[in-house]
């Protein structure tokens, strides 16, 4: 669940259902939660699998002293993180990952992942992720390719001419 | 222990510049071995997908450093086979370039003048399409007529793509299905295999040493094919040349690993790397305003919307590319592609805090379609510097593939930094004017600076103070190591490095030539092109003797 609302905040999306607590509902449509982003972390291939339970322990401290900074009664049904408001996760996030943070590169590599759950599915073959309207790839009007599985576009250019060459070009199409 | 296998030449590495050197020296008759710590990957492997263990993730590394992220082919042929094959030749201020420093940085007998016969046999090896305006995708074709509409010029850019075979799929990062694009594997490396060279893949050097009859020892690790953090078994091979061409990002590791066994390197080695001056600025169109202030109309009722279509940069604005200017203030702004995931964690959302995640990062993301990636080239001031070598390779690998933590420390300098907010504040000028776009660069707080074009760790040079090779590329100091990769070119070169790479590489052929005869390697130089021309090589002739002077 602490996951879950991290890369909700890398990548807002809508509550999966009445109630949701790890999903904030910040943004419409599906986000990094509903993209894939627990399955892409949960696998082995990423090298940050095995500390995922460790992340999210370390999240919820920073959560706490975040929320006892700020003077944010958190309430105890969910873990801290996941407490916090969308605004409170967003502001927290936005610190464990600013330059000179000393834990930076793990927060980096977990936002990482979250937002390439999102805006590439990299934990599915994107022509199937395509298919089953991955929301991002959807979203951000990806292409299906061809049925060969392979991406064609046979109309690519404007076919004119669209600005004045560098005069000292040379032969070869370089710079002088 | 039993002694090790022998070759004449061991290359490290299959990129520009260990391809061309190990054709060049098969075909004069040595006994070449080429030791690639990626896979060998063929046409037919080349995959359009985005999933961890596709030929996306498996071809190419991203390393990450301390205040620089470098990209990096990893794959049998290197660089040529992820990279986006634009092929200019380097601009004649670049090779006057004194630095920061105030001393030239290239050596004297460097120039465009005495490259150019070189850049020649490049161009005769792998064909480069010299691309007009029809070849300009839609994305190139609209920095263009943004570049005509704020008063500036913009050239198509040599590239080395057959523009029979693309079909415009922009999936060059993960290799070129369709052979359109000219990497290494359709070229020199075939041609060094048909002249008896060998390629071993997943072989990945690790530290040299030197033997007592004065040749070297490469000890490699072989790499597990799926999971490159898994190694199974070691190995060593005795060579009497070692060319070193492992990418500017891993070249000066395996020497720093080797002073053990080698003895002191020179102090350059490690040091003035540079990420040719490289930054990244996302424009979000405004659809409407492109059709109306440009003029432009895809024919398909869109006037742009087409980020995904294309086959990386064709087109770049030169206009800067003037040697009157002063140093640090000459760049290039290059219309380019990037890929999600990597392409699209750094862009910034225009107004919004935070910039690169949250709420307004997703509503940019919904307007990919209307991207336009600028790539500026600029001068930087070889300020990285690598730290002690991690335990293996270079880099400790976080991901089965793709991802790993360097040992690169960059910090930008002032004429760095100045020159960065320079070439954002142009990108902004043409774009953003009459409402055409929002500009934003890349955040560079998450990974630092980001190159996919790492130079200058193991540089040439005339000064032993600030360069590890001399100016036939070899290792002061250690004759017979050679080094012909991007780490030996001296500095930013403003445009896409390739190309000089490689003519480099060509250039330092019969200076290692002349080493391996010396040491009773039988061979000699003067190889046509792959393909069996010799216009190229009739070029070159005259400039043989001053390189193979002693």
């Amino acid at each position: 669940m602490t996951l879950e609302a991290f890369a909700d905040t890398i990548i807002p999306g809508e509550k999966r259902w009445p109630g949701d607590r790890a999903v904030a509902g910040a943004a419409p449509g599906g986000g990094a939660v509903a993209a894939g982003a627990i399955e892409l972390l949960e696998w082995d291939a990423t090298g940050i699998s095995g500390g995922l339970g460790d992340f999210a322990r370390a999240l919820n401290e920073h959560a706490l002293a975040y929320a006892a900074q700020h003077g944010i009664a958190l309430e105890e049904d969910v873990p801290p993180f996941v407490a916090l408001d969308h605004a409170g996760r967003t502001a927290l996030v936005a610190l464990l990952t600013a330059p000179g943070h000393p834990e930076k590169d793990l927060w980096v590599s977990l936002a990482l992942f979250s937002n390439m759950a999102y805006d590439s599915a990299a934990h599915l073959s994107t022509a199937d992720a395509l298919a089953a309207g991955h929301p991002g790839l959807t979203a951000m009007g990806v292409t299906r390719p061809g049925a060969d599985g392979l991406w064609r576009f046979p109309a690519y250019s404007y076919g004119r001419p669209l600005a004045d060459l560098h005069p000292d070009t040379t032969p070869s199409g370089s710079p002088a | 222990m039993s002694s090790p296998e022998r070759t004449d030449v061991l290359v490290v590495g299959s990129g520009f510049g260990g391809s061309i050197t190990a054709y060049h020296l098969a075909a004069g008759g040595a006994k070449v071995v080429i030791l690639e710590r990626g896979p060998w990957l063929k046409s037919d492997d080349f995959e359009h997908d985005f999933k961890l263990g596709s030929s996306y993730t498996r071809a190419f590394d991203f390393v990450v450093g301390d205040g620089m992220s470098v990209l990096g082919g990893n794959c049998v042929g290197g660089g040529s086979v992820v990279y986006f094959a634009a092929m200019p030749r380097a601009p004649r201020f670049v090779f006057e370039r004194r630095g920061s420093i105030n001393r030239r940085m290239w050596p004297a007998a460097v120039s465009r003048d005495t490259l150019d016969p070189w850049y020649d046999r490049v161009a005769e090896s792998i064909p480069i399409t010299h691309q007009g305006w029809e070849d300009a995708t839609y994305a190139g074709g609209l920095w263009a007529a943004a570049c005509r509409h704020a008063g500036r010029t913009a050239n198509p850019v040599p590239a080395a793509v057959d523009r029979e075979k693309c079909v415009n799929c922009n999936w060059m990062m993960a290799g070129c299905r369709f052979d359109a694009k000219q990497s290494l594997l359709l070229n020199y490396l075939p041609a060094a295999l048909a002249h008896g060279a060998e390629i071993r893949p997943l072989h990945e050097v690790q530290r040299i040493e030197r033997t007592d009859d004065g040749g070297y020892r490469v000890h490699y690790s072989v790499v597990d094919d799926e999971d490159y953090r898994i190694t199974a078994g070691d190995g060593a091979i005795d060579a009497k040349i070692v060319i070193l061409a492992a990418g500017a990002g891993a070249t000066p590791v395996i020497l720093q690993r080797s002073e053990a066994g080698l003895g002191p390197m020179p102090h350059a080695v490690g040091r003035y790397f540079s990420g040719n001056g490289e930054r990244l600025n996302t424009a979000v169109l405004n659809e409407d305003r492109v059709r109306e202030v440009l003029g432009l109309d895809r024919g398909d009722g869109l006037a742009y919307a087409a980020n995904q279509i294309g086959k990386g940069p064709t087109v770049a604005n030169w206009d800067r590319l003037d040697g009157s200017l002063p140093e640090y203030t000459r760049y290039s702004l290059e219309q380019l592609y990037f890929p999600p995931g990597l392409g699209t964690i750094l862009a910034q959302a225009p107004g919004a805090n935070p910039g690169w995640f949250g709420v307004g990062k997703k509503e940019m993301l919904k307007r990919w379609q209307s991207w336009l990636i600028i790539f500026q080239m600029i001068e930087d001031d070889n300020e990285g510097v690598f730290g002690p070598p991690p335990a293996r390779g270079n880099a400790d690998r976080l991901s089965q593939q793709m991802l790993g933590i360097g040992r690169l420390s960059y910090k930008p300098t002032a004429n760095t930094l100045r020159a960065w907010e320079m070439a954002d504040a142009d990108v902004k000028d043409i774009l953003e004017r009459d409402g055409l776009a929002t500009v934003t660069p890349w955040t560079n707080d998450l990974v630092g600076a980001y190159t996919v074009h790492p130079l200058a760790s193991c540089r040439i040079g005339d000064d032993p103070h600030t360069s590890a090779l001399d100016d036939r590329h070899e290792l002061r100091g250690h004759p017979g190591i050679f080094v012909t990769d991007g780490s030996a070119v001296p500095g930013a070169l403003t445009v896409n490095p390739a190309m000089t790479i490689a003519a480099l590489a060509e250039r330092a052929v019969p200076g290692i030539v002349q080493a391996a005869r010396e040491r009773g390697v039988e061979v000699t130089y003067g190889a046509p092109a792959p393909d069996g021309s010799t216009a190229g090589r009739r070029g070159v002739t005259t400039l043989i003797p001053e390189l193979t002077r002693r």
